[in-house]
């Protein structure tokens, strides 16, 4: 699992963020919603260890931990195949059996009949599904997603996320995904959190217990609504010239 | 079929340019005599008497194998020096005020110094090309490994690259492509300094020869040698160092996206 104690964050004179109690359990799905600028991303970075805490304690105890960043971030010289195989080459496996690995992949997120193509020859939406791939690939029991379909038009977004629900959340892997789509919050959580604030803290949690086949459109918009009546939701969504970190 | 017509427009375009010069030479040597500027004809013929004596061909091995030596003992030593220099900032700025250092030395002094220390022979002409064409590929090199983006080297943390799959996967592509075109200069560099090193150092050579025909005021022959010493050089760089670059980038060479579905 993974455990935020009391955690701030600053950087060179910014205090980023303060104060973060967050705990990630193993298999459930977590997101972070938050205006822009609120430290959502430099959360994710303490998750991933890319960041050190400046106060508190991160303790992250997965056994292995992969992340899809807010751009595919795909190596442009190779071909999909072993970009998907990135993690597995990492670990030392076997060029055959590493290749296998990702054609299996390949073919679970639709692009089973672009083996050999680079990442210029496919479209913003293929390449994030080849780096949602990559980091399945090697097997981890915890997730980062930091904003993957932020991109994505409506319909590559929502194809996305069902890519997610079946391939991640229903496989029992933990995430933390970082959103500032309340809708697509609602439709993948276990449980919602929300971070406000300059410096960002957590201002709002709740559990989100509808099963995933009875998530409707309508059931998404009704949530998203119910949660932005809570004023401490939708206070935290305005927008704070004054507070804004430049 | 469009590309077979575009390919021969291309190979035409290059030919004519190339006839081009060669009418103006012509031309030259029927305005100023053929003592002064010797006429394309002169130089082919001086050429064809050299290969009968068989001086054309000892002379063609013995530049071409001080230059791609020289050339390759650059490339690695420098490409080496200049990822060090990106990657450590330090070093970096350790090696830098060398490196301008040897750029502004002038090749003939490092000739002269090369014949101080090693006498005359292949070593002084190998050497002098190590020493003016390493700078060359330790900067193309050095702003390759300044350039890599960090974003990537996060994606590497989060995967657990291992250090060497770093160099050769994240690394070196990306460094390939500022490295060649400092490669490319390198290598006309090298071959300029072989021979200009031959005509002081060394008694057989492309730079020998042209010795030779100045101390016997043969034009002709120094025209042929000319001639000579370009063929080699178009012929590393389109027969060797290109192909090795489309090798080596393939996702280059692709130009047009799929279908994105």
């Amino acid at each position: 699992m993974l455990k935020l104690e009391r955690v701030g964050l600053e950087l060179g004179s910014n205090t980023i963020l303060t104060d973060v109690d967050l705990t990630v359990p193993p298999g459930e799905s977590v997101c972070l919603v938050g205006p822009s600028g609120c430290g959502k991303t430099s959360l994710l970075r303490l998750a991933s260890g890319a960041l050190e805490a400046s106060a508190g304690h991160v303790v992250n105890g997965f056994s292995s931990t992969t992340a899809v960043f807010q751009e595919p971030r795909l190596l442009p010289w190779q071909r999909m195949l072993d970009n998907i195989a990135l993690g597995l080459k990492a670990r030392g496996m076997k060029r055959r059996e590493r290749l296998h690995r990702a054609s299996q992949l390949a073919d679970q997120v639709g692009l089973g009949d672009f083996h050999d193509h680079f990442p210029h020859e496919l479209s913003g939406g293929m390449q994030q599904r080849v780096a949602l791939a990559r980091a399945l690939a090697v097997g981890a029991d915890f997730l980062l997603l930091d904003e993957p379909f932020g991109a994505l038009d409506v319909g590559l977004r929502s194809e996305a996320q069902d890519l997610v629900e079946r391939l991640v959340v229903d496989q029992g892997i933990a995430t933390l995904m970082v959103t500032h789509d309340l809708t697509e919050a609602l439709r993948l959580a276990h449980r919602i959190v929300v971070i406000s604030g300059s410096p960002g803290r957590v201002v709002f949690e709740q559990a989100v217990t509808t099963p995933f086949a009875q998530r409707s459109h309508a059931w998404l918009y009704e949530e998203a609504g119910r949660l932005l009546r809570q004023p401490v939701v939708s206070e935290s969504f305005l927008f704070h010239p004054d507070s804004e970190v430049v | 079929m469009g590309s077979v017509i575009r390919t021969c427009l291309g190979w035409g375009g290059s030919l004519t340019g190339v006839l081009l010069f060669v009418a103006l030479w012509e031309w030259g040597s029927l305005a100023y005599g053929s003592f002064l500027l010797p006429g394309p004809r002169d130089a082919l013929s001086s050429l064809r008497a050299f290969a009968d004596n068989g001086q054309l061909w000892t002379a063609v091995w013995a530049t071409t194998f001080r230059a791609i030596t020289g050339f390759a003992i650059a490339a690695l030593v420098g490409t080496a020096l200049g990822l060090v220099a990106g990657l450590f900032h330090t070093i970096g700025r350790a090696l830098e005020p060398v490196s301008t250092v040897l750029l502004g030395i002038p090749p003939i002094a490092w000739i002269v110094l090369a014949l101080l220390w090693f006498g005359s022979g292949s070593m002084a002409a190998v050497y002098t090309v190590v020493v003016t064409t390493v700078p060359v590929a330790f900067a193309g090199a050095q702003i390759g490994a300044r350039t890599l983006d960090h974003r990537l080297q996060e994606m590497g943390d989060v995967f657990q690259v291992p250090f060497g799959m770093r160099l050769r996967d994240f690394y070196l592509p990306h460094i390939v492509s500022y490295v060649f075109p400092a490669l490319i200069t390198a290598l006309g560099v090298a071959w300029k300094v072989t021979v200009m090193a031959e005509l002081f150092a060394t008694e057989e050579g492309v730079g020998a020869g042209m010795a030779m025909a100045r101390v016997s005021l043969d034009t002709a022959g120094a025209m042929a040698w000319i001639v000579v010493v370009v063929t080699l050089l178009l012929v590393a760089e389109h027969g060797f160092l290109r192909p090795l670059q489309k090798k080596m980038e393939p996702w280059r060479q692709v130009k047009s996206p799929a279908m994105p579905v």
